[in-house]
């Protein structure tokens, strides 16, 4: 059992919770996730390490509340206990040597992944683009945090509400446009959104990673549901990856695959919540 | 006076056609008059043959003996000094090829029911109280990675010589393939868990959660104050075909397909986890893996569940017993079939997929006759679902994290013939050793590794 340390409501939809985990805090690295079980008849869902205490032996997930599994896990509070843990799982992101200056590009949740990635290499003095991606202002999460993890903060909405108007990729081509030469850029979010931030970079062959976020079970590399396809081979995500080069992989396919469950899963949020989201 | 009967007292079976819809259990076990009528069955020979087929030895004559006399406890007794897991045993061990294939009674008529009268004084100690003795610590500890057979065994046989032992478990609960493999109509989960219980009570702790390779390295493991550590990590790792369309919403591996119905529940309403509803189902394979698979899709409500398998029924690789039960349940079997590639629509599900006929040529490697295509002869076959189980290799997580220790060309770990690898006080047995194998197989690794351990441990000093 897993105690819950810290529980924040980021936005109407966002939950930050920091979780007691000594053994998982100990060897967590940036780009590494956790699987994690609400109860004994709870599913397994992954979700991406936000952030560790190595010394008080916590870890930090942030997760949107979309279907059954996270509504449970949101409705529990600072010290509940989430029944299963386990991690860290997948292969910590890889830096190139002698980069100067990363993208990374966040949408919506995804920006909690983003941010450690950011954070990472803005403490190792590479030059940090953020390029944070919300529908609107009221769903904006992280803004300080982000300011402290990067060089440039461009905090972007659909609608204007706030900072730029516009998509993550408009930005991301905008600065491009406008001389900034990028050595590689970080895309986590959405699948379109990866798919699309691959596209803006494919003709200035900008090395473009990718955190895919496939179906996953055991996150050990037992079973093969979260295998997507890259440069035309079977990759197993929780193991291979969950980072890949984003040219080369098959993002329709992923999407398609994401879609499998998505009838049984609308009918077991509306056990729970009686039909209302 | 000994019962002379040819044939085995039978057993009783839910109805195929009531069991093919439900994941009750299909063998519903002996009665205790049953149990001793069979045993009676038992020569008990000067020589004992069917012991050299156990891989784990147990006594059997002895315990049959006090089956025939109704001191059941004493049965179980004598089974249990060797077999950490009984109740496991009795129902999957493929008797045929071992202790039952070596029974004098087999020469002229059915062999004596041993595994159903292990299981039968496992299943009849089940609500009993039973004392554990607990061995007096020796101050030793050792770890255990990986919470399958192989694994359990080896916990059980140290701790019964005093170890202070620690089982290392990736999943949220222990078992390996008993619990996310096998399914429930062949291995009720109830029964592995009382198994494992057993375990604990005898002070064995059991670490959940943790993925060694990961969280921690086995070198780390030795840092900790363990002397010797076991790696029971299994095959877990499934193989594709590498053919087109093994990417389509529909196509499952059997590993996945299994552990979504039997460590998840994904068959039951009150579980989380979903499962895709098939209407028809293709399982490619042909080993016991693919028979659960194939029933497990009946029983969720398929219309027509087929094997696809590229030999012919009499190279099937599963149990005799298992490819029955699976004929009666409806399954249906299309062998000499090869799929070529997976076919989808326009939203990129399965909705078919395309074979091609085999027939046999001279023997292979293996020794069994090479399956060749057919020219010409590909069809499509009309399926909605398809399951791969077409073998597993070891994970490459643990060898990959751990210097020293050397692995063959498949990925197996290499030991000797004490189960030791090639890294000092690192032993590992089962499927990590030898590929995907047999549940007993695996338990005989981990009775010569617990052996070794101890033997290796008191010579240390």
């Amino acid at each position: 059992m897993y105690k819950i340390v810290t529980r924040k409501q980021l936005n109407d939809a966002v939950v930050l919770m920091e979780i007691d985990a000594p053994y998982i805090a100990a060897k967590a690295e940036a780009g590494q996730f956790i699987i994690y079980r609400v109860d004994e008849k709870g599913e397994r869902v992954p979700l991406t390490i936000a952030d560790y205490d190595r010394e008080k032996g916590t870890i930090t997930i942030i997760f949107q509340v979309v279907g059954a599994s996270t509504t449970e896990l949101a409705r529990l509070n600072e010290g509940d206990y989430i029944h299963d843990v386990v991690g860290p799982l997948g292969v910590a992101t890889e830096y190139d040597e002698g980069i100067k200056r990363v993208a990374v590009v966040g949408g919506g949740v995804g920006c909690a992944i983003a941010y450690p990635q950011a954070k990472k290499l803005h403490n190792m003095g590479v030059e940090v683009d953020l390029i944070a991606g919300f529908r609107s202002k009221d769903i904006v999460i992280l803004e300080d945090e982000m300011g402290k993890a990067s060089s440039h903060l461009h905090i972007c909405t659909d609608d204007g509400s706030y900072g730029y108007h516009g998509f993550v990729t408009n930005k991301l081509q905008e600065l491009i446009d406008g001389g900034a030469k990028f050595d590689e850029v970080i895309a986590i979010g959405p699948v379109p959104m990866m798919k699309f931030v691959c596209k803006v970079t494919k003709p200035y062959d900008i090395k473009t990673l990718v955190s895919l976020n496939p179906i996953m079970i055991d996150g050990t590399g037992m079973c093969g549901g979260c295998r997507v396809t890259v440069d035309g081979k079977i990759k197993y995500a929780c193991v291979d990856g969950p980072d890949f080069d984003g040219q080369k992989v098959d993002f329709d396919e992923l999407m398609r695959r994401n879609s499998t469950y998505k009838e049984q899963e609308k009918a077991h949020l509306c056990r729970l919540t009686g039909g209302v989201r | 006076m000994a019962n002379m009967s040819l044939t085995k007292t039978p057993i009783a079976e839910q109805e195929p056609k009531v069991r093919a819809r439900n994941f009750k259990e299909v063998t519903l076990g002996y009665t205790p008059e049953q149990a001793m009528e069979e045993a009676q069955r038992c020569l008990n020979c000067k020589h004992k043959p069917c012991m050299t087929g156990c891989p784990v030895s147990v006594r059997i004559p002895e315990f049959i003996a006090k089956v025939a006399e109704g001191k059941f406890e004493e049965a179980y007794a004598i089974i249990k000094t060797t077999n950490a897991l009984p109740a496991v045993c009795g129902r999957v061990c493929p008797q045929e090829h071992q202790c039952e294939g070596k029974c004098v009674r087999g020469i002229k008529g059915e062999p004596v029911g041993i595994g159903r009268l292990e299981r039968f004084c496992a299943d009849y100690m089940m609500d009993k109280a039973v004392a554990v003795e607990k061995a007096e610590p020796n101050g030793h500890k050792v770890a255990v990675v990986g919470g399958g057979p192989s694994s359990l065994t080896v916990a059980g046989d140290l701790a019964k010589l005093g170890y202070d032992v620690t089982i290392y478990e990736a999943f949220h609960t222990a078992g390996g393939v008993l619990m996310y493999g096998i399914p429930e109509f062949r291995l009720p989960k109830a029964i592995v868990q009382h198994e494992i219980d057993n375990l604990t009570n005898m002070g064995v702790h059991i670490m959940t959660n943790m993925v060694i390779g990961r969280v921690l390295s086995i070198d780390e493991l030795m840092g900790m104050g363990y002397e010797a550590v076991f790696v029971g990590s299994g095959a877990g790792l499934p193989r594709f075909m590498g053919i087109e369309g093994e990417g389509l919403v529909g196509v499952y591996s059997a590993n996945e397909y299994l552990t979504r119905i039997n460590l998840m529940k994904a068959y039951k309403d009150d579980y989380e986890t979903p499962i895709m509803k098939s209407k028809n189902v293709a399982v490619v394979g042909g080993g016991n893996v693919a028979m659960d698979a194939a029933r497990s899709a009946m029983r969720l409500g398929a219309e027509h569940v087929y094997i696809v398998y590229r030999r012919s029924m009499d190279e099937l690789p599963a149990r005799k017993e298992e490819v029955h039960h699976a004929q009666e349940e409806g399954i249906e079997f299309l062998v000499l079939n090869n799929p070529v590639k997976i076919v989808g629509d326009e939203n990129g599900h399965v909705n078919g997929m395309e074979c091609i006929k085999m027939e046999l040529g001279e023997p292979d490697a293996s020794g069994r006759r090479r399956p060749i295509p057919i020219e010409g002869s590909n069809f499509i076959l009309d399926v909605d679902t398809a399951i791969m189980s077409i073998g597993t290799s070891p994970n490459p997580l643990i060898r990959s994290t751990t210097p020293g220790l050397e692995t063959n060309d498949h990925g197996c770990l290499i030991v000797d013939e004490n189960e030791s690898t090639t890294k000092e006080g690192v032993y590992a047995g089962g499927d990590a050793v030898t590929g995907a194998a047999t549940v007993i197989l695996a338990m005989g690794a981990g009775k010569k590794a617990a052996a070794a351990i101890d033997e290796y441990i008191k010579n240390k000093k």
